[in-house]
């Protein structure tokens, strides 16, 4: 690993102000991502700062919903009471990513950031646009089984590979971010980016910004399931995710839905379009299946993965059906 | 504490590759210039305190330095193993304040007045920990590489409640690999540690 300069924050604006002076710092929390691409050699800072110190651990309930700091580990966020009760699919999602020992290093805020882990951004002989812009993506023509089958661009194919972020697309939570200019709030789906012209870009944080939590309002979903296909059945990465959260009425009828999908875009991928197509429908297999059966309209494989799209449908037909079984 | 030092590493490198490329003729400044990562790295230290298996330590190390590195290389504690260096593996499995955690993807300076438990601060005196006794009992291991990080993710899953059942135990463990296989007696090591309710 290329040495680097290391100071400790202990004042949030002190935090931003150093990261701003610094077009080569990064903030460190958790380090279980930055850590690694440092002895990979994908990033060099020249200098990390370390916000450990700074006042944004607390995890606050109220009527309107829940704000969980950006520094909360991920094992205390899915081993909270309130977030265990109120908001279990989070809890679920959060469960269904990395080891132990990760969840307790990993932070709320770090997980959010995290970087693909397309292999051939990892791999610092292969061309990446991501990790060095203009030099190419050797996906597109490689290995791509594990790849985007939407919003993909001809610069990049990569994907998004939190579990958590998946559930907060679908709890339609907001981050929470400070920096030079100020505070300010940005609904979850519109936090990370498509890659488009510039999949160096893996979320819209101007320079110098910090998460400081994210939010989610309270919400009167009553069922919900994390489904996580992989290759293993603990400790990888998704192949397709799904997280659903589902309010069925006295009548069998689904009141409100939430969809989204993991493994499958550089961003958490909301299904808004399904949501719609879904709701007031009766909460059945049949109905299910007919939702599912339109919930990959758009995506294209690039070879490798074309088996996505197939296994995406199913594994949304099984997550609706697993949610509206959950008492 | 914030520290914006002016004179950063690099800022001091550009200065002394610049110095060396004017005076080529000096061999010893240009032998300097080679040597820089060396000569920068002495004004680099940075001092912690961490106790460890219960000794406290005064240390000084690189930012680079990680948990693992520390432990195995100064404090040569080699039980730790470093499997994969990169948060895979789960062989270089520690305590830190109580809860396991991966020390190749720790940052040593990061863990500043913490408390570190390995495999070596787990026994007293000549009695094994249960865990430890569970694992020879079962046989928990053939080459043993990978033991010493079960063995301390076994502990807190146990600690922690998430120990149950058989498939409670293989989620909360889905983070330390063992290639020759031992699952299944691990497993029962550690359903055995668990039934018998010793506190850990």
């Amino acid at each position: 690993m290329i040495n680097f300069e290391y100071i400790k924050a202990a004042t949030i604006k002190g935090a931003t102000d150093a990261r701003t002076k610094n077009a080569s710092s990064q903030f460190i929390a958790g380090g279980t991502n930055l850590v690694d691409l440092m002895k990979k050699g994908v990033t060099a800072p020249e200098k990390l700062i370390d916000i450990n110190a700074l006042p944004l651990k607390q995890i606050t309930a109220d009527a309107k919903g829940i704000l969980i700091g950006a520094l909360a580990l991920n094992s205390e966020v899915a081993e909270h009471a309130i977030i265990k009760s109120k908001y279990p699919l989070l809890a679920q999602a959060i469960n269904a990513g990395a080891s132990a020992q990760l969840r307790n290093m990993a932070t709320v805020g770090g997980n959010i950031m995290q970087r693909t882990r397309c292999s051939y951004f990892y791999d610092i002989t292969m061309p990446c646009n991501k990790r060095e812009p203009g030099s190419g993506c050797a996906a597109l023509q490689g290995q791509n089984r594990m790849h985007a089958v939407f919003g993909t661009s001809e610069k990049c194919i990569a994907v998004h590979p939190s579990d958590m972020c998946v559930a907060l697309a679908a709890l339609d939570a907001t981050v929470h971010i400070t920096g030079p200019k100020g505070n300010r709030k940005i609904a979850f789906t519109d936090f990370h980016r498509l890659p488009g012209e510039t999949p160096e870009l893996d979320n819209n944080l101007q320079k110098g910004e910090l998460i400081t939590g994210v939010h989610i309002p309270a919400n009167s979903f009553d069922k919900s399931h994390y489904l996580k296909i992989r290759d293993r059945s603990s400790y990888a990465f998704a192949l397709v995710s799904v997280a659903v959260a589902i309010q069925i009425n006295n009548e069998g009828r689904i009141e409100n839905i939430r969809i989204a999908m993991g493994g499958v875009a550089h961003k958490p991928w909301r299904l808004t379009e399904l949501e719609n197509f879904l709701q007031s429908g009766q909460a059945e297999m049949g109905w299910f299946k007919k939702g599912a059966d339109l919930a990959m309209d758009g995506a294209k494989g690039f070879g490798h993965n074309n088996f996505k799209i197939k296994m995406g449908k199913a594994a949304v037909w099984e997550a609706l059906w697993q949610a509206s079984k959950k008492i | 504490m914030d520290q914006n030092n002016n004179n950063s590493r690099r800022d001091f490198l550009k200065k002394s590759t610049a110095l060396a490329a004017l005076a080529v003729a000096s061999p010893a400044l240009a032998k300097a210039a080679e040597h820089e990562e060396r000569i920068t790295d002495l004004f680099e230290k940075m001092s912690l305190k961490l106790e460890v298996n219960g000794v406290l330590h005064q240390l000084s190390v690189e930012p680079r330095v990680t948990l693992l590195d520390l432990l195995r290389e100064q404090l040569q504690l080699t039980g730790t193993k470093k499997g994969c260096d990169h948060g895979q593996c789960g062989a270089c499995t520690v305590h830190v304040d109580g809860k396991s955690i991966n020390a190749c993807l720790s940052l040593a300076i990061m863990n500043n007045g913490k408390k570190i438990t390995t495999i070596e601060g787990i026994a007293k005196a000549d009695k094994l920990h249960p865990m430890q006794e569970a694992f020879i009992k079962h046989d928990g291991f053939q080459c043993g590489y990978c033991t010493p990080g079960q063995i301390m993710s076994a502990i807190t899953c146990v600690r922690e409640g998430r120990a149950g059942s058989a498939a409670e135990i293989r989620e909360c463990m889905s983070g330390n690999i063992c290639r020759c296989g031992a699952y299944p007696n691990i497993v029962d090591a550690i359903l055995e540690v668990k039934k018998g309710g010793m506190p850990l």
